[in-house]
């Protein structure tokens, strides 16, 4: 509806040209008070935060070190992209985004402590960050106590609302119910083959999988194997596979393990072009380590590929990529945590106020028209209404988009029927 | 406690009067409540490096697997909170309400056995030293009465960090796997996260980690601390006089493993939280170091050692977020290349002579160098 206005936002690719622009996009995705003289500090800022008459700072909290950092670095590019994007359209309600992070350094505690340490020492406004579901269960407690706000941007088993986060990646049934759907429809699949890491997101998608399996698709589940994190040995259950011969094998492992996981597939003589894979958990990040070559034939399930071809996209790639380096490749999880300081500085300058309360109350119903997925809105529940989508892994480590929903799709955190 | 010129010579109350002041006057005084809070976090590692110096510094066994103790006094504590934290209306929303919210993800639908008794403190109390103790006298007996001892003990007790990782983070719908129990809030009905209860928490933890200074101060200078010291330095002729060298090893371990289970507990109190990262081979090696770098034939060195080093992760991650590992990592080869003896072997090479001197110029000959056995012990 305002295409050639968000054009105006996203295709200038220097950063001069692109303050100079501010005033082009601001037309459509700016509240009027924004053009008017910053509001005094006193008025949008009454509980303490680090807000200055020309400064707002936030925190950036993902782990820049450890197992977690070859994931988490690209959230954290993307969030440093978002911030230098809004500082050049003028910033939020008059003032600069300035960041302090923090390395949460794949421990958990130490997400909590500096959760903490960000909220109590720091008083950041917002803080964009956490990556797993472990990380996220630390920081949940100190969010709720000292009343912070937390833009969490990975797609997740759902099972949980706050007023104190709002969840830009998709919960589970947003990302598992559509791509099933689709794979039975489009394959006539009726069997299925799950693996998974063994910790709570992939149970639980699991979980919501199957009983949609069941219940709705009336098709079986011929298999059900979880492998600890980091585990890199899958013979045995590509064995089970070749026996069972499901019509499709769905697949939730994480991390390092794909590397293994597929290779070892391939070796066994499993030819993804026949033998139809989905996987939820398989971004561009991953194909990186796993190589094109493995994984190709291969479906994924997610809200955004970097290939999506849309205008918004179309600038957001390769603005990426000039602040970050041209080799660096966008996944689904780094879309959303771009998404989160922009969600926060137009519910911001929907309440008018930096405060939590009036910004956890101000959330449900802001829309981000620029989003490189195309269009979100965040619903009641604090989730983000979006699409879901099915791509092809390809021989160059991209996605070929095969199909989206056709509209978007309603987040619902406590499935009903799927408990 | 009494404190007198027998319980304590005259560097070591120095070392008393210094700790204490520090702890219970200067910082309480000084610091934020968010900035004591991450005190009392350092602190419950000080219980391990406690444990640590009787069990390594003095009796020579090297124990790579003091996380599982202190995971284990950690869980018990976070499995009393947990089960308070699930009463049946903060937990409407799931499915069978009433119980912890991770059982509800994996689909059990009753609390299993195992958990029923954590609903008593006074049991809960009882489990946190006797549990980890029974398994280190378990461990123990099972390894010291076949004489297996040195690399060969430490090896094993990492194994046992490395299998109870797994069981914990494989059974996540008895202990909530990789997540571990967060959300921790109260203690028979009083808020433990608010800033006054912080205070009183890092009050009593200090008063139960002198308490521990007592006791290993005692044991030290029992016969059986003499015993520990002649095992390390020679262990057959220790044998061949007529001692059970077993036992005596089965004693250390396990108080060492008591002391850190209270570190633990302390733990899941101080920070709402406990997880299987606390139980594993890293933070299990990470406690032999905050021993080392801090000395570990010193109880006052260990425990500043604790303290020093986990500042200095906390500064360094907040100041550098990209590189502070490496930072840290240089520390430690520093101070091991530099003082093998650790921060107290440099106190006591450098700052301890300067200040006999000055009181020596001032009174008559006050003997204070008794402890031999710490001077000119062998670095591993």
């Amino acid at each position: 509806m305002s295409d050639e206005a968000n054009k105006g936002l996203l295709s200038p690719l220097r950063r001069k040209l692109l303050m100079g622009m501010a005033a082009v996009p601001a037309i459509t995705m700016l509240p009027k008070a924004s053009f008017a003289q910053a509001p005094a500090t006193s008025a949008v800022n009454t509980t303490g935060l680090a807000v200055t008459d020309t400064e707002v700072t936030v925190g950036i909290l993902h782990s820049a070190t450890g197992t977690m950092a070859i994931s988490e670095t690209g959230s954290i590019e993307a969030e440093k992209l978002a911030i230098e994007q809004i500082n050049a359209m003028g910033g939020v309600l008059g003032r600069k985004i300035k960041f302090i992070q923090e390395d949460g350094a794949s421990d958990w505690p130490t997400f909590a402590e500096k959760a903490k340490k960000l909220l109590v020492n720091d008083k950041v406004a917002a803080i964009m960050g956490c990556w797993t579901s472990a990380s996220r269960k630390a920081v949940l407690p100190v969010m709720e106590q000292y009343n912070g706000m937390l833009y969490y941007p990975t797609f997740y088993e759902g099972l949980e609302q706050s007023k104190n986060v709002i969840y830009t990646g998709q919960e589970a049934t947003q990302q598992i119910l559509a791509g099933l759907n689709w794979i039975a429809k489009e394959k006539g699949a009726k069997s299925f083959f799950f693996i998974g890491s063994d910790y709570i997101w992939p149970r639980t998608s699991n979980k919501i999988a199957r009983k949609h399996v069941e219940n709705v698709l009336k098709g079986k589940v011929v298999g059900e194997e979880y492998y600890a994190l980091g585990s890199t040995q899958f013979n045995s259950v590509i064995n089970k596979i070749k026996l069972t011969k499901p019509d499709v094998i769905f697949t939730d492992v994480v991390g390092g393990s794909n590397v293994a996981f597929y290779k070892q597939l391939k070796a066994a003589g499993i030819d993804l072009a026949k033998q139809p894979l989905l996987t939820i958990s398989v971004t561009e990040d991953e194909i990186d380590g796993i190589g094109g070559e493995n994984i190709a034939g291969a479906y994924a399930c997610m809200k955004y590929f970097q290939s999506l071809d849309n205008p918004n996209n179309k600038a957001f790639v390769p603005a990426f990529k000039k602040m970050w380096g041209e080799k660096t490749v966008i996944g689904d999880v780094t879309q959303a945590a771009y998404l989160g300081p922009w969600l926060w500085k137009l519910t911001v300058e929907k309440a008018g106020s930096f405060d939590v309360d009036k910004i956890a109350a101000a959330s449900p119903g802001v829309e981000f028209k620029g989003a490189p997925e195309g269009y979100v809105r965040i619903h009641e529940n604090h989730h983000l209404w979006s699409k879901t989508r099915v791509g092809r892994a390809k021989l160059d480590g991209q996605f070929e988009l095969i199909y989206e929903t056709a509209d978007l799709v309603e987040p619902d955190p406590f499935p009903k029927g799927y408990q | 406690m009494i404190i007198n010129s027998r319980f304590f010579n005259r560097s070591e109350l120095m070392g008393f009067v210094a700790l204490a002041a520090v702890l219970f006057v200067i910082l309480p005084l000084t610091l934020d409540v968010f900035r004591l809070n991450l005190v009392a976090k350092y602190l419950t590692y000080a219980f391990v490096a406690l444990g640590l110096v009787l069990c390594w510094g003095y009796g020579g066994i090297l124990s790579l697997g003091q996380g599982v103790f202190f995971g284990l006094g950690g869980y018990c504590m976070a499995m009393f909170l947990k089960l308070e934290a699930s009463s049946v209306e903060n937990t409407k929303i799931q499915s069978t309400p009433g119980i912890p919210d991770f059982m509800d993800w994996n689909q059990i639908t009753s609390l299993p056995l195992f958990w029923q008794p954590f609903h008593s403190l006074t049991f809960t109390i009882l489990a946190i030293v006797l549990v980890p103790g029974l398994f280190a006298l378990i461990i123990g007996t099972a390894m010291f009465k076949r004489r297996v001892g040195g690399t060969y003990f430490a090896i094993i007790t990492q194994a046992v960090a490395a299998i109870l990782t797994i069981l914990i983070v494989g059974q996540q719908g008895y202990t909530g796997g990789i997540n571990g129990m967060t959300d921790l809030r109260t203690l028979k009905g009083w808020d433990i996260r608010p800033d006054h209860a912080k205070i009183i928490l890092y009050f009593v933890e200090v008063v139960l980690l002198f308490a521990c200074i007592g006791i290993a101060q005692f044991i030290r200078l029992t016969k059986l601390g003499r015993i520990l010291v002649a095992m390390r330095e020679q262990e057959d002729r220790v044998r061949f006089s007529g001692y059970s060298v077993a036992n005596f090893k089965i004693f250390a371990f396990c108080m060492a493993a008591v002391f850190a289970a209270i570190g633990g507990a302390m733990f899941a109190l101080n920070v709402g939280f406990m997880s299987p990262s606390f139980v594993g081979i890293v933070p299990s090696i990470e406690m032999v170091i905050y021993t080392a770098v801090g000395g570990r034939m010193s109880i006052f060195g260990a425990i500043w050692g604790a303290i020093l080093v986990n500042f200095a992760k906390t500064s360094l991650s907040e100041s550098f977020p990209q590189l502070w590992l490496f930072g840290l990592g240089a520390l430690f080869i520093a101070v091991v290349l530099a003082f093998p003896n650790g921060l107290s072997g440099l106190w006591g090479d450098y700052v301890q002579p300067r200040i006999d001197r000055l009181f020596a110029s001032r009174k008559s000959k006050a003997g204070w160098k008794d402890n031999s056995v710490a001077d000119g012990a062998p670095a591993e």
